[in-house]
């Protein structure tokens, strides 16, 4: 029986799940896409949270083994990538067959629905040839969410079985874009321990791990069986207002935020995060209470979504942006960071003749001086500095950023932590750790039970 | 859920007077009485009584506007006839109630003005809008520019302008426009019983020093102003409001009881607010329920204190009547220099013991709001106390994001309440 | 000396930011140096107390914002930010002391801005009479009697009615030069192109009177010669541009889209007199009485009476232009409220405009020019816009 505190963090593109135990030690983490539906999200992140937290006492199991200790480092990334392998062929049976009911829901002629199944049957077969290949160690495929990998592979499949088959594609791409999001709707975490089955079965048949099986078999049932007691739960984020919880179990994400990036950097003051939607500029004390913030106007010019918007005007990826920026010698002087004047912007620049890296350059700067303002309003900067949020992954935004950080307040020790994604849902499971009065006796459970989708259930293992 | 709640005294009899008013203006046609616009902020209400003139103010109309959710078609009607989205939507809520016939508050149609009483007090936008209403009316306007206090203080050479202006040419006008010549005596009652309401409302004020305190001196207080800031100030009714309001407000502290809200009397009272700017008028109930909800009250605010700052002593001094009114008007609140008003929120914040300072940053009104920024972090290095910063309109609902107002404020708070528990 | 050398050194005083050419005059002079934000300062009275006025008109597009966003919401025009960042940056350091006369309740409110982010400097906001009466006048004459007091403390010279007289004699003869240059323009609009006549102007906030009159008199002479083609242009006046600036590359693009500016209210303290001062017994009563009786009128200052409207018609007609531009900084109250008004005035005299608003550090002057060449385009096809 482990007790454990839950923090979620509802954000507007990604929804997090962090579990601590007693001593503020993370045991596991789990993301997935907010979709347009929040208590399942909520439920997803905590699930693949769950999961990530069982995985973790596994790995302290087969590491503290005496026999399979040297082993378990190659032997968990097996398991993992089967784990999540054995999940992705599950929900592509569960998206075929959705598919299969949209086809017959939208009472297609005879022929042309058998030719659809036909077409089907063999998008989603090769779907899942090409999953075996995808999901191995050290592959990006398993962290990335199922609609988007299943998005990029299907598209590619559809095309190729139009060119053997009388199918249109825009027909099958209706039929995906039905089924994704119905198979969305539902969770598969349920399954767990067929999962780890079916990863057990496969790591166990390897040279490398067979002689073991027994031990290894042994050790995941046990963390399978495992049960998890939460005893307080604290949700946070934009979409927070929407948990069905007590209003002690909400926090704002400034507080979490602060306090979770306080927990990464205990040192740091000041700590700006660049999001989708919108940036903040939050100050901490020596515990990680804020004690004083500002957040951007009501648009989200210089956001994330910004970048978002220059990378379709130019048909890049979001994440070309930076480095294509970082080629520039010779930025663009650029002033507005409008969303609405992107695309106009843009054009106008590139009819003047202005190089794409040095327009981009000049967009990213002008983004990290938006920042600047944010900071400076919220009290600048003089100690450790701490930069978070989806934009940090960008290279162009960070340099950009360390520049001026360093221009208007001196030398700093900046932290860029691209496993930031998190800092919210830390917070608030250190706020649930925390929290006075927050214990399971406290809780308005009957209220969280009406909701067993997100809600505290004694026990989280089904 | 809404509390069922009893409407006080003080509350009905304002209700009767600005119907009573506002019926008189309606009957104005018939009747002959003469007709004055003019402005909140240094308005000589005595002035225009002792000439029995009729006082209509288009600030209170265009936030009765917004609080009755009809300033959003008016100021769509401004800005199809050719007015800018970027500014003042006073002016436009105003212009387009008179485009689209001039209906009062009260559903009684506004008589057209015979004078244009231009006090020029505190804010620029008030000359374009009388330029502007000057054109749609064709009445004459007379104009009284009040100085402002940049150096934080009334100057000889200012009071004296004032004075003039109001002898020299305010006066003549009046006295054409009604017909009469000046009855000073007239004006010297008026000016007396002014300072007698004067004298009850600052003893409301400072009634938020209680604990728990008996007035949310923000949303309340924006009823509490009502009368002594418009229309009435200088008549027996007004000072009839003042002394029941301040009988309620004993009332309440000898019984250890909030202010009435509309969702009833707030007991809990977590948080003492200071607050600058004006509220927002179209979700003005929304917005005050935001702060119900987190058990918040407003101990002391500047907005209410547009049309004078009685507790920092001044009174209307019947001895000296071109003086004490040029005094008034000179001594709004946004007349003040910046310098000036950090250091009243910062009194406040001390005498209130305030837990923090709130500013609701108004789009329309760069009078209050330029350079708040700036307010707020010296007030927050001078006090200690944190800040917070929204920003909304007075009565252009498209400003007015309730998520992102709500997602600020109860961050503020739960950092308030962090803070605290951390102390 | 040719136009171009005389705009190339215009365009370099445009430019700098670090204000080069005061540090050099404060070295050479000994003197004091007082900054003034436009609309109107009577400048004469900084200059007779020895002191060089220097106009700050904010930092144009030259400047990256990032204090200044600190002090102001995105609600606010530009201006103010971008001379908070050129104080904070020290850019400023060399002004002994800024005044802030009254344009709108931003920069007002600037003034009390600056006294708590520059304490320790000299700091005035100059209030002006919106009344033209006997009150106003004597209000006034108070305000500019303290002014000279702080002025002449600051430098250390007395501002005799000698010296007030010299002052007001130079900025008449530069005003003279200007209102050449003005009338050279609309007789000959090919001769004098907007952004240079713009930049000379710019110039005049910065140069010693004298030195920017000698300077006005080289161009004109060197433009009366030049050889530049008429183009088949429409003649407008722009309206609304008196204090936020806009970037150059606009004033260069609202004449390359086909038209003629022919008049203007840019940088218009330095010709908001409309004849020249008396210079007399009485200079200070001179230069109140100017300001008074004998000014533009613009949208900062009160306009008693029915004559609103009345001297941007009047403009369009002595300038013989065919359509008014009205140009306003994004969040300007003066110039927005006042812009309906005006509207009407010309509608009612028959009068085509056009309108739009930008800022200091607007980017895309693309759209701008498309407005203005299309607006240019319909006064050519139809004499009048659609």
């Amino acid at each position: 029986m482990d007790c454990c505190y839950i923090g979620i963090d509802l954000g507007s593109t990604t929804t997090k799940a962090v579990f601590l135990d007693e001593h503020e030690r993370i045991m596991g983490r789990g993301i997935t896409n907010s979709r347009s539906n929040y208590a399942l999200a909520c439920q997803v992140a905590r699930e693949e949270a769950e999961i990530n937290a069982r995985f973790g006492l596994l790995r302290k199991k087969l590491e503290a083994s005496t026999s399979i200790g040297a082993l378990a480092e190659p032997l968990m990334a097996v398991l993992a990538c089967n784990y999540a392998l054995a999940q992705h062929l599950e929900q592509l049976k569960a998206l075929h067959a959705e598919c299969q009911e949209v086809a017959h829901a939208h009472a297609l002629p005879q022929p042309e629905l058998a030719n659809v199944g036909l077409a089907l049957d063999r998008i989603f077969s090769a779907l899942a040839t090409q999953a075996e290949l995808d999901f191995h160690p050290g592959s990006t495929a398993a962290s990335d969410f199922f609609r988007d990998l299943a998005t990029s592979q299907y598209l590619k499949q559809a095309t190729a079985v139009t060119r053997e088959l009388p199918v249109s594609f825009d027909r099958l791409v209706g039929l995906f874009d039905a089924a994704i999001i119905r198979v969305e709707n539902h969770s598969f975490a349920g399954l767990y321990r067929e999962y780890l089955e079916f990863a057990t079965a496969r790591a166990t048949a390897d040279a490398r791990f067979a002689p073991f099986a027994a031990e290894i078999a042994a050790a995941v049932k046990e963390t399978a069986e495992l049960r998890f007691t939460v005893l307080n739960i604290v949700g946070t984020g934009y979409g927070r207002l929407t948990l069905p919880f007590a209003r002690e179990q909400i926090r704002s994400e400034i507080l979490c935020h602060g306090l979770g990036a306080h927990y990464m950097f205990p040192d740091t003051r000041t700590v700006l995060d660049i999001g989708g939607q919108d940036t903040k500029a939050i100050q901490v004390d020596g515990d990680g209470i804020v004690t004083g913030f500002q957040m951007n106007d009501r648009c989200a010019a210089g956001c994330g979504r910004y970048l978002g918007y220059i990378a379709d005007e130019m048909s890049i990826g979001v994440h070309e942006l930076g480095p294509l920026a970082l080629q520039s010698k010779k930025p663009v002087k650029i002033n507005s960071t409008c969303t609405v004047f992107a695309g106009a912007e843009l054009r106008e620049l590139m009819s003047l003749g202005e190089k794409r890296e040095d327009i981009l350059a000049g967009l990213h700067r002008a983004i990290v001086l938006r920042a600047m303002s944010l900071l400076a309003r919220s009290g600048g900067v003089d100690s450790e500095f701490t930069f978070t949020g989806g934009v940090a992954r960008n290279q162009a935004v960070t340099s950009s950023l360390e520049k001026l950080v360093f221009e208007n307040y001196g030398k700093m020790k900046i932290n860029i932590s691209t496993d930031s994604i998190f800092t919210g849902a830390v917070g608030a499971a250190l706020f649930a750790k925390r929290d006075p009065k927050g214990v399971m006796a406290d809780l308005e459970v009957s209220q969280l039970a009406k909701n067993p989708d997100c809600g505290i259930a004694a026990t989280c293992s089904a | 859920m809404n509390a069922e709640v009893q409407k006080e005294e003080s509350m009905v009899l304002q209700k009767k007077m600005i119907g009573e008013h506002f019926e008189t203006l309606s009957k104005a046609g018939e009747s002959g009485r003469k007709v004055v616009y003019t402005f909140v902020p240094g308005n000589l209400n005595e002035l225009i009584l002792a000439f029995d003139l009729l006082p209509v103010h288009p600030e209170v109309n265009a936030l009765q506007s917004g609080m009755r959710k009809l300033s959003g078609d008016y100021i769509q009607e401004a800005e199809k006839q050719g007015h800018s989205e970027d500014v003042c939507t006073y002016v436009k809520c105003d212009i387009g109630m008179l485009k689209k016939g001039n209906i009062g508050p009260t559903g009684e149609k506004l008589p057209p003005p015979d004078l244009l009483l231009l006090s020029y007090t505190g804010c620029f936008t008030f000359m374009k809008w009388f330029e502007l209403l000057k054109q749609e009316y064709g009445c004459p306007v007379v104009m009284l520019q009040v100085p402002y206090q940049a150096e934080g203080k009334i100057t000889a050479s200012q009071r004296e302008f004032v004075a003039r202006q109001l002898r020299d040419v305010v006066v003549p006008a009046l006295e054409q426009v009604s017909g009469k010549k000046l009855d000073e005596d007239r004006l010297k009652e008026l000016l007396a019983s002014s300072a007698r309401a004067e004298d009850d409302l600052v003893y409301v004020w400072e009634s938020a020093k209680h604990k728990p305190s008996p007035i949310d001196a923000y949303f309340g207080g924006v009823y509490y102003i009502g009368p002594i800031f418009t229309a009435f100030r200088g008549l027996p009714s007004c000072e009839a409001y003042y002394r029941e309001l301040r009988r309620e407000v004993d009332y309440r502290i000898a019984h250890g009881m909030g202010p009435t809200t509309p969702e009833g009397e707030l007991r809990q009272q977590k948080y003492r607010i200071v607050v600058e700017g004006p509220p927002n008028w179209t979700s003005f109930r929304d917005f005050w329920k935001i702060f119900h909800d987190e058990g918040v009250v407003m101990v002391a605010s500047t907005y209410t204190k547009v049309g004078g700052l009685y507790e920092q002593g001044f009174r209307h001094d019947p001895a000296r009547p071109f003086e004490t009114l040029a005094e008034y008007c000179l001594g709004c609140y946004t007349n003040r220099n910046l310098p000036a008003r950090v250091d009243i929120i910062a009194k406040y914040v001390e005498e209130y013991e305030a837990d923090g300072i709130l500013f609701n940053s108004i789009k329309s009104c760069n009078s209050f709001s330029a350079g708040q920024l700036m307010m707020l972090r010296e007030l927050e290095k001078r006090t200690g106390k944190a800040g917070a910063f929204i920003e909304s309109d007075l009565v252009d609902p498209r400003y007015f994001s309730a998520a992102n107002i709500k997602n600020r404020l109860e961050s503020y708070f739960q950092m308030l309440e962090a803070k605290r528990q951390a102390a | 000396m040719g136009t171009q050398d005389i705009i190339d050194r215009c365009e370099r005083i445009y430019r700098d930011l670090d204000f080069g050419y005061v540090h050099e005059w404060k070295a050479r002079t000994g003197g004091k140096a007082v900054g003034f934000m436009p609309v109107y300062v009577p400048r004469e009275l900084i200059h007779a107390a020895g002191i060089l006025p220097v106009g700050i008109m904010g930092g144009g597009d030259d400047v990256e914002i990032i204090r200044g966003d600190a002090y102001f919401q995105s609600y606010i025009c530009h201006i103010p930010r971008s001379t908070v960042e050129l104080g904070l940056a020290g850019k400023l350091d060399v002004l002994d002391g800024m005044l802030f006369p009254a344009i709108c309740d931003v920069i007002r409110n600037l003034s009390g801005m600056w006294q708590m982010m520059f304490a320790h400097k000299y700091v005035r906001y100059l209030d002006f009479p919106q009344t033209f009466n006997d009150a106003g006048r004597e209000f006034y004459r108070a305000e500019m009697a303290e002014l000279l007091v702080d002025l002449e403390a600051l430098s250390g010279i007395q501002a005799t009615p000698e010296r007030l007289n010299a002052s007001i004699a130079l900025y008449n003869a530069n005003r003279r030069a200007l209102a050449e240059l003005y009338d050279l323009r609309s007789a000959e609009p090919q001769r004098v192109p907007t952004s240079e006549l713009y930049l000379l102007l710019r110039a005049g906030n910065v140069l010693e009177v004298s030195e920017h009159t000698a300077m006005l008199q080289q161009y004109l002479a060197a433009a009366r010669v030049s050889q530049r083609p008429l183009r088949d242009n429409v003649r407008v006046v722009a309206s609304g541009l008196f204090c936020e600036q806009p970037p150059l590359s606009m004033v260069r693009a609202m004449e390359n889209s086909g038209c003629y500016i022919v008049d203007d209210d840019w940088v218009l303290g330095a010709r908001y007199q409309l004849h020249d001062t008396a210079t007399g017994a009485n200079p200070l009563g001179a230069i109140v009485d100017a300001y008074m009786s004998d000014t533009v009128a613009t949208a900062t200052r009160y306009v008693e009476g029915d004559d609103k409207g009345a001297f941007l018609v009047e403009q369009v007609r002595s300038r013989h232009a065919e359509g008014v531009i009205f140009a306003a900084a994004s969040f300007c109250d003066p110039a927005l409220l006042d812009r309906p008004m005006g509207q009407k005035a010309l509608a009612d005299a028959g009068i085509p405009y056009t309108a739009f608003t930008y800022s200091e550090n607007t980017g895309q002057v693309q759209v701008i020019k498309e407005q203005a060449g299309t607006f240019a385009d319909s006064i050519k096809l139809w004499g009048a816009v659609a």
